[in-house]
């Protein structure tokens, strides 16, 4: 979340799509609940089925499960054509004045530079204009026929209210009614919040859906404004805090890329992520990223890490290609793999293709599974009968099932959706010899760090001078670890405006990013919580919960990264000059000498409004992309493509190019291409979705949550109901191309048919809690049906939209 | 005299008989009629986070066991926190039903393994279980670690192995785990974030 959720009080129009908010995130729908009951904030709900969010909003609208592009398009139409943004905003604040690349074009689905053979992208030409100086090139009347606010207004102009209606099934005037009301909060003194959840990420264009959305709040002038703001709301109580860390393949805590294979010179990987400022006295923050960088290296590595050795830049590991989940069971698939390490996850479970995901761990040599309950995932390889056949003798990969401490029982942060860290402490020792998630990593570490030790092996050094100072090394304590990752000074850190004022003394904790420094003078594992553990203490445990401004700020509870702003790009709540648009609900202001307000400013203090410096303070250019660049793997401008597995013969907007019926970036691998569906046998429209008393595949082995939601089932509408003679609890069979389940139907008005492009379609909903190890009654699991694609740029699975048939069973 | 349940708690807690702090009128006026707010009289109360969804809503656990070296400890009790600022003491389902998370007969209690072509589980130690596992690591990362790519320049990772990291792990423990992780070389790492 670029705001957080108390904040959500604030809004004066809460827009939930792709995501289910009242029914995910109950106690934070509270805030939801609080605008409308104090500010009269209205409730905007588009979703597949009416939802527990839609039956308190003011207004609900359908949409077909995969066609979130198409109606996001339609509003940006919407509002460029009548006109409905927040002009100053845009001018100053987005790129909308910047001009473009000559050779940037848009043609039948697809940009400039398509690599049909390869799915690729040449992304040359999706850049700026530059002019003499190097700086961009400006219009700042936005007439110009290649600035991008003409570009884009071209771009979506395809993007019709019909159009919306017969590619997403939405009534037209329905979708109308909502865009004159997103349309009213274009002006300074209102202001929305979207909120958004897997509904609008689990798709193989999801990336560009959340686009669409940002480039809505940008023209709104909603970006850094309280009630703003674009707002994940995350699925675990610490997925923001793994996001941050970044156990993803190709990059380091901080969002720091590790550096492709063709990356062989130190000099030159951190020139090219340290971006220069693109505009005349643009912060350009990840122009920062050499001294987090070698922050990050003198953390791992310690003495190691010097000038000479290039502070071990050969000791990280270089990247050819991401290694992402989908990717690492494919490889699996093929052999490729021997172990795996599964922490506090269960991936037979949670990743799509189950059957997939089985054939790849049954050719494991070893697999070490380490959790505090038992998963399907750790027992893969027996048979469950029905819900899970297989044959033991078949399967030769050693498994190793290690106990694991659960919340209660352990010491340490988490980081919420609204970027808080909040310490939390342990109540009571683990059950039998269960021990924490940390003295596990080490005790394998430890072992492994001895054999290299006297046996010596492939390339040990990294293993063996990795720094491990911990007072017990088999088993770290969560304040040596915060302590580590928030950061200290390894010699004196000096003011560099006056050297003869020390900042940090040598062996300090540091207070912030800003005394982080390029030269091994500091040491910290991740930049953005650098300033959690400052010399003072632990900041996470703070728990004051006084809120002087009334607007939910809370800055002494907890520590919120960055440097404990509360609200990001909080310098866009103002007007060019420095005074907020809406007084009655600011931020900080400039107050003749510098920022202040009631949160902590995300600009350089003293940096006096004339001097331009713009509020998007990591982009080079300091303004919000409305043209993205080369940021993302099908374009610069979201376009409408349809799911993998579509209902529909082509693609509505292309129906003459079957290079993009979808998304033409996307990755597939030859096995899950082949176990597509098509409409023909699989006609009904399947999306998986979470319930309000479950919690994925883990809350089935919690009894009282197992008591009030027992029973697996699948939602159909009525008259799909009565077309295939099934009644309301009867059982049914729901097949994809790649397997199937057998739940309860629950028959309901929740869901309805969608006209789309003239046809009937028909949404089959499918809730994804069951499975065959558990407390309660056995299930199949859900990702039996679902597809082996994920989204161009994250890999996040289609979970969301796909083909199924249902039949009584 | 008009105090909040928490209150009442630690006036209790401090020793004098309950009994005679409600007949004395300093107590909430739904204390008399409810035995089993009691409970909580003697238990020791601890901030956590619920581990659930992002809202990580604040979660008071209660403990029974007066910290002795052998008395043993049980959470007895999970409530909402009433003094964080998002949630204000509210638990939805699935946090409301944490006691039976903490306590469930699905809970893993000792190391196990399994092996090859086995249709059943066997208990281990811990120590053998580290020993083994850093062997197979090691065979197996020292046999196909990359330390030059095909074209010559230096890569140094190792594929063969891979890691999936929690997310309902904390920010300590996804420290250590990239320290762990990186330090090998594997590149093959996720997490559910992604998914």
């Amino acid at each position: 979340m670029t705001n957080h959720w108390v904040d959500i009080k604030n809004a004066d129009l809460i827009l939930i799509m792709g995501g289910n908010a009242a029914e995910a995130h109950p106690c934070g729908f509270k805030w939801v609940t609080e605008a409308k009951a104090k500010r009269g904030a209205k409730l905007v709900v588009v979703d597949p089925r009416f939802t527990r969010s839609a039956a308190v909003a003011d207004f609900y609208a359908p949409i077909r499960p995969g066609s979130d592009i198409a109606f996001l398009g339609g509003v940006i139409n919407y509002l460029l054509s009548h006109d409905k943004i927040h002009h100053d905003y845009v001018k100053h604040y987005t790129n909308a004045p910047y001009l473009v690349r000559e050779d940037f074009d848009f043609k039948d689905g697809l940009f400039s530079g398509y690599d049909a053979e390869k799915r690729t992208y040449n992304r040359d030409s999706w850049d700026y204009a530059l002019g003499a100086d190097g700086y961009v090139q400006v219009d700042e009347t936005l007439q110009h026929p290649r600035c991008v606010y003409q570009l884009m207004k071209k771009h979506f102009e395809r993007y019709t209210p019909d159009m919306v209606s017969r590619v997403c099934g939405t009534p037209k005037d329905d979708f109308l009614k909502i865009c004159e009301l997103i349309a009213s909060t274009s002006t300074p003194d209102r202001v929305m919040t979207i909120l958004y959840a897997l509904g609008w990420t689990q798709h193989s264009k999801g990336s560009q859906i959340i686009r669409a959305m940002a480039m809505i709040q940008l023209l709104l002038g909603n970006m850094g404004r309280p009630g703003g703001g674009v707002n994940a709301l995350r699925g675990h109580a610490n997925v923001q805090g793994i996001t941050d860390m970044n156990l993803v393949t190709d990059v380091m805590p901080g969002y720091l890329r590790l550096p492709a294979d063709k990356e062989q010179e130190f000099k030159a990987f951190l020139e090219a992520r340290a971006l220069k400022p693109l505009r005349p006295n643009q912060m350009s923050y990840w122009q920062n990223f050499p001294k987090f960088w070698v922050s990050l290296a003198k953390a791992f590595y310690g003495n190691a890490a010097t000038k000479e050795n290039d502070f071990a830049y050969q000791w990280f590991p270089k990247i050819d290609k991401p290694y992402d989940v989908l990717h690492m069971f494919e490889r699996m698939h093929n052999g490729q793999m021997n172990g795996l390490i599964v922490q506090g996850f269960n991936p037979l479970a949670a990743v799509s293709c189950v059957q997939k995901v089985q054939e790849s761990l049954a050719k494991l040599k070893y697999l070490v599974v380490i959790d505090p309950l038992a998963t399907e995932t750790s027992e893969f390889w027996r048979d469950y009968g029905e819900y899970h056949e297989v044959d033991p003798a078949k399967i030769q990969t050693e498994v190793f099932r290690l106990p694991a401490a659960c919340f209660a029982e352990d010491t340490g942060s988490f980081t919420n959706s609204g970027r808080w860290l909040q310490w939390h402490w342990k109540a009571v020792e683990p059950p039998g010899e269960a021990k924490s998630d940390t003295a596990i990593i080490a005790g394998i570490f430890t072992r492994l760090r001895e054999l290299y030790r006297k046996e010596g092996g492939t390339f040990a050094d990294p293993i063996l001078n990795l720094s491990w100072a911990y007072a017990k090394a088999d088993d770290p304590s969560p304040e040596e670890l915060a302590r580590e990752f928030s950061g200290k000074a390894l010699a004196d850190v000096v003011d560099p405006k006056d050297p003869t004022k020390v900042l940090a003394k040598a062996g300090e904790q540091l207070a912030g990013f800003a005394q982080l420094r390029d030269d091994g003078s500091t040491s910290c594992g991740n930049w953005l919580y650098c300033g959690a553990w400052p010399q003072a203490g632990n900041l996470m445990a703070r728990r004051d919960n006084s809120d002087p401004s009334g607007l939910g700020f809370y800055l002494n509870w907890g520590f919120a990264w960055p440097a404990n702003r509360r609200i990001l790009y909080n310098r866009a709540n103002a007007d060019p000059a420095g005074k907020p648009w809406d007084p009655k609900r600011k931020t900080i202001a400039w107050d003749g000498t510098k920022w202040s307000g009631f949160d902590v400013p995300d600009m350089r203090p003293d940096a006096a409004p004339e001097e331009n410096v713009g509020p998007f303070i990591m982009n080079p250019e300091g303004v919000g992309r409305l043209f993205a660049l080369k940021g993302l793997a099908e374009g610069p401008f979201p376009e409408h493509y349809e799911p993998f597995e579509t209902p529909l013969a082509a693609n509505p907007f292309h129906p003459n190019n079957p290079q993009v019926v979808s998304n033409p970036a996307a990755r597939i691998f030859k096995y899950d291409r082949e176990r597509l569906g098509k409409a023909d046998k699989f006609p009904y429209v399947g999306t998986t979705y979470r319930l309000t008393e479950h919690q994925h595949y883990w809350t089935k082995s919690v009894r009282l949550n197992s008591i009030v939601q027992p029973s697996q089932f699948v939602e159909i509408d009525e008259e799909l109901a009565k077309e295939k003679g099934i009644r309301h609890g009867d059982t049914v069979k729901v097949v994809s191309n790649r397997g199937y389940i057998r739940a309860v139907a629950v028959v309901t008005k929740r869901l309805r048919p969608l006209m789309v492009d003239g046809r009937k379609i028909h949404t089959v909903g499918v809730p994804i809690h069951w499975g065959f190890v558990g407390v309660a009654q056995k299930g199949f699991l859900a990702n039996r049906l679902t597809p082996f694609v994920g989204d161009a740029n994250a890999q996040t699975p289609e979970f969301k939209a796909f083909l199924v048939n249902i039949e009584k069973a | 005299m008009n105090i909040t349940r928490r209150q009442f708690f630690r006036i209790c807690a401090a020793g004098v008989g309950s009994g005679s702090i409600a007949a004395l009128g300093f107590a909430p006026g739904s204390a008399l009629a409810e035995v089993r707010e009691f409970k909580l009289t003697r238990a020791t109360e601890t901030r956590n986070t619920c581990p659930y969804c992002s809202v990580s809503c604040g979660v008071l656990i209660y403990t029974l066991g007066d910290k002795a070296k052998n008395a043993h400890e049980a959470v007895i009790h999970i409530e909402g926190d009433p003094d964080h600022p998002v949630n204000r003491g509210t638990l939805c389902p699935k946090g409301a039903g944490l006691l039976d998370f903490v306590r469930s007969e699905n809970r893993l209690l000792y190391p196990e393994y399994r092996a090859p072509g086995s249709r059943e589980w066997k208990r281990i130690s811990w120590d053998e279980a580290f020993s083994r596992i850093a062997r197979l690591m090691k065979d197996d990362r020292d046999k196909n670690f990359i330390e030059k790519n095909a074209d010559g320049q230096t890569v140094n990772r190792w594929l063969t192995t891979g890691f999936l990291a929690s997310s309902a792990a904390s920010n300590e423990t996804g420290w250590l785990s990239v320290k762990f992780a990186r330090s090998l070389g594997i590149v093959a790492l996720d997490t559910q974030a992604r998914i």
